[in-house]
């Protein structure tokens, strides 16, 4: 792999996992159709050729039976990355996930770790059907012992899968599907930032606005028309949904004063609204408009043909972005 | 249930000798209603119950299951029911008297756990539910160290990896998955151990439990599922659970299931030795469900009076796993009344110890609960962490100027 090679996502966490089982002999993958198929959007393309069917295991389409048992492995020694195939089809794995997984390590004393990733594909934008296009990202952020991370480009995708298959406790990766062919820089060769560091990809300083995932893209090219229109808007990008580096999104504010949040999921009860009280804390004298907020609605997420009304779009945070410049 | 209602269901089961007057055509109320005796053993599934000690103390032989123990194994099963039974009634004891929230007895399960337990290796590998308690006691898990969560001062307990017997799981099922898991471990590091998954008759409802077959059959994964069926969950009877005795359940996910005597604790051995030795060479999961009865509660909130009549307690008394043992051990000259006076002595030293444990165990330290939300750390812990901690302390300041004053 080139350093510097400009790649797409799903490329870069194939490669990800490719280094990672290549590095740990005890790191699994396992999930729906991701041998032969190498999974629905070929992100494990080519890994069971290369590492055989004890490590690239096609389960039964049982999702309670992929965590569950990626579970039993991790408590034998094992490293399960397991795929859930879309968003929408995690929830007969939520059990697990939350009663289980989350709480495993605590109830042992720390005697046990239970080092489960699970990579989601996540969000809409695709044109999909029903339960395909969800971003479930604040149903796990609420439970304490799930890390919960999004990464927006391809470096990040390449090394956050890494950390979080190296760490011990267990991460839900989300991937955000939409952007899976977007190619950007992968950067194999310098050190990565810690997992859970939110980054400052745009700097600005008239409005910070926060967003992760599949929104990155979404805010930075609002920043550049809010800079044609003469406002300089700053974009962090979280990275990580739990734990939340509220240092780098503090610094951003007291620096600019307005905070606007992005993310796909419902507003209502979403991570917009944990970091909204949160800065407000922080910065309360800082601030010189409340936090905003763009995200779904309150409202199952809607047929393909209205998703771009129910996504924040460009018009949406931009309209957001004007409303916190104007107090 | 009417007796119109008795006889539709009599009716519904079809050649059965007792319903020869009727033609027997089921009828959409039949089928919905419950039946009593739709899981229990009739005659011909009599036939399939392992059993090696009759209620009445006698030994018999089965084809497939031979077994042959010294007199000193015998009375170590026998030692082992008894104290599990006295450690049980002592926990009873205990809730009632406020020292533990909650608890969960296996009175009348002793054969089920001693005998399943006694035929593990020290490699294996056990996922118990929340009941399993003479299981614990033949992985040499202290037993005081199962009250723990009972009493309110930890979610779990011991080390799982120390005695390889792993922390008990509320949520009914989860478990079978988690053992399915880690049988599928033992597989891929090639080692010869085998792996049990305890359930119960209400947790085979659980999507989970069906999940586990699958995997398990799917992958020969070198697991044994050893359902108690102890006729009640909570207050539903097995037949709101299944239509067909657990133990066929087995065979349509490919694997062997058996129907073993669960107050025998010689047939529990036999069965779950045979199960785990073929696990252990290669030919696959196996299911075993162990025929028996709680004796007692659900748990010590629950009150079985509301739900069942005292003739089928009665009833299933005169089966009791641990009494049938000493008749045999009795009619064999094996036991005296020193030895059984010895094994009564022992009992009340583990009862005192208990008690005495239990009421000395401290309440955790508050900031225990911070403790091992996560192995690497996370920041939000660390944040409330520091903010509780100066909250406590702030208290301990007050005092102190309160004292100065």
């Amino acid at each position: 792999m080139a350093v510097h090679e400009k790649i797409t996502i799903a490329k870069a966490i194939n490669a990800s996992l490719r280094a990672s089982m290549e590095a740990d002999p005890k790191v699994l993958v396992m999930g729906e159709d991701v041998g032969k198929l190498g999974g629905v959007f070929r992100v494990t393309d080519g890994l069971q050729k290369d590492f055989g069917e004890d490590r690239v295991i096609d389960t039964p389409l049982a999702e309670s039976g992929i965590i569950g048992t990626a579970i039993g492995l991790a408590l034998r020694g094992y490293r399960p990355v397991a795929e859930i195939q879309f968003d929408g089809f995690v929830f007969p794995a939520y059990d697990q996930i939350v009663t289980q997984l989350a709480k495993m390590h605590a109830r042992a004393l720390g005697k046990v770790k239970v080092p489960v990733v699970i990579r989601i594909p996540y969000g809409g934008g695709i044109g999909a059907v029903e339960h395909h296009s969800e971003s479930p990202e604040s149903l796990f952020a609420h439970v304490a012992g799930l890390k919960i991370v999004s990464p927006s480009n391809s470096s990040d995708a390449y090394w956050m899968l890494q950390q979080a298959i190296a760490g011990d406790d267990p991460v839900i990766y989300f991937e955000p599907k939409r952007r899976y062919h977007d190619k950007s820089r992968l950067d194999t060769e310098s050190i990565p930032d810690p997992l859970h560091k939110a980054r400052i990809t745009r700097p600005g300083s008239d409005l910070t606005l926060v967003g992760y995932g599949p929104m990155v893209k979404v805010c930075e090219d609002v920043a550049k028309v809010a800079a044609e229109e003469g406002k300089s808007v700053e974009v962090v990008d979280l990275r990580s949904i739990s734990p939340i580096d509220f240092d780098t999104v503090q610094s951003s504010v007291e620096k600019t004063g307005r905070l606007v949040v992005v993310h796909e999921a419902p507003v209502f009860f979403g991570s917009g609204a944990e970091i909204a009280a949160r800065i407000t804390e922080r910065c309360f004298y800082h601030l010189e408009a409340p936090v905003l907020r763009v995200g779904g609605f309150h409202a199952p997420y809607p047929p393909s043909r209205l998703e771009d009304e129910y996504l924040p779009g460009l018009d949406r945070v931009l309209d957001a972005v004007d409303r916190a410049l104007a107090y | 249930m009417t007796v119109e209602g008795t006889a539709e269901r009599k009716t519904a089961r079809g050649g059965s000798k007792r319903t020869t007057a009727k033609k027997a055509t089921p009828t959409k109320k039949a089928t919905q209603s419950g039946t009593r005796n739709s899981a229990q053993p009739d005659e011909a599934e009599q036939d399939q119950l392992v059993q090696l000690l009759t209620p009445e103390g006698k030994r018999v032989e089965h084809p497939d299951y031979a077994i042959d123990l010294s007199p000193e194994e015998l009375r170590g099963l026998y030692r082992d029911m008894v104290l599990t039974r006295r450690f049980d009634a002592e926990a009873t004891t205990l809730q009632r008297q406020g020292e533990l929230g909650l608890w969960a007895s296996l009175l009348g399960q002793e054969a089920a756990q001693i005998g399943s337990g006694r035929a593990l290796r020290d490699d294996d590998y056990v996922f118990p539910t929340y009941r399993e308690h003479g299981v614990a006691w033949c992985r040499g898990v202290d037993p005081t160290n199962l009250l723990g969560m009972f009493r309110g001062v930890n979610n779990g307990g011991w080390d799982p990896n120390s005695n390889n017997f792993h922390l008990y799981t509320i949520v009914i099922g989860s478990q079978t998955l988690h053992a399915t898991g880690y049988a599928m471990g033992v597989q891929k590091d090639g080692a010869d151990s085998a792996v049990i998954a305890y359930f119960g008759d209400g947790a085979s409802s659980q999507g989970d439990v069906a999940e586990s077959f699958t995997f398990s059959a799917v992958y020969n994964a070198p697991v044994v599922f050893f359902c108690q069926n102890n006729q009640w969950a909570i207050s539903e009877p097995t037949e709101k659970q299944t239509r067909v005795p657990l133990y066929q359940r087995a065979r349509g996910f490919g694997f062997p299931g058996v129907r073993v005597d669960g107050n025998d604790v010689l047939a529990c051995l036999a069965v779950t030795k045979a199960a785990l030795d073929r696990a252990r060479t290669g030919q696959g999961p196996m299911l075993v469900e162990a025929f028996t009865y709680r004796m007692g509660a659900h748990t010590t909130s629950d009150d079985p009076t509301r739900y069942r009549a005292d003739e089928e307690r009665l009833a299933w008394e005169a089966k009791d796993p641990i009494l049938r043992l000493r008749k045999y051990l009795e009619a064999e000259g094996f036991v005296d009344d020193a030895y059984l006076a010895a094994i009564d002595e022992e009992s009340e030293t583990l009862g005192k110890r208990v008690r005495d444990a239990v009421r000395a165990m401290p309440d955790p330290d508050h900031m225990a609960i911070f403790e091992n939300a996560y192995a690497d750390g996370h920041a939000l812990v660390d944040e409330e962490r520091a903010q509780f901690a100066a909250y406590q302390a702030s208290f301990a300041d007050a005092e102190a100027a309160a004292e100065g004053n």
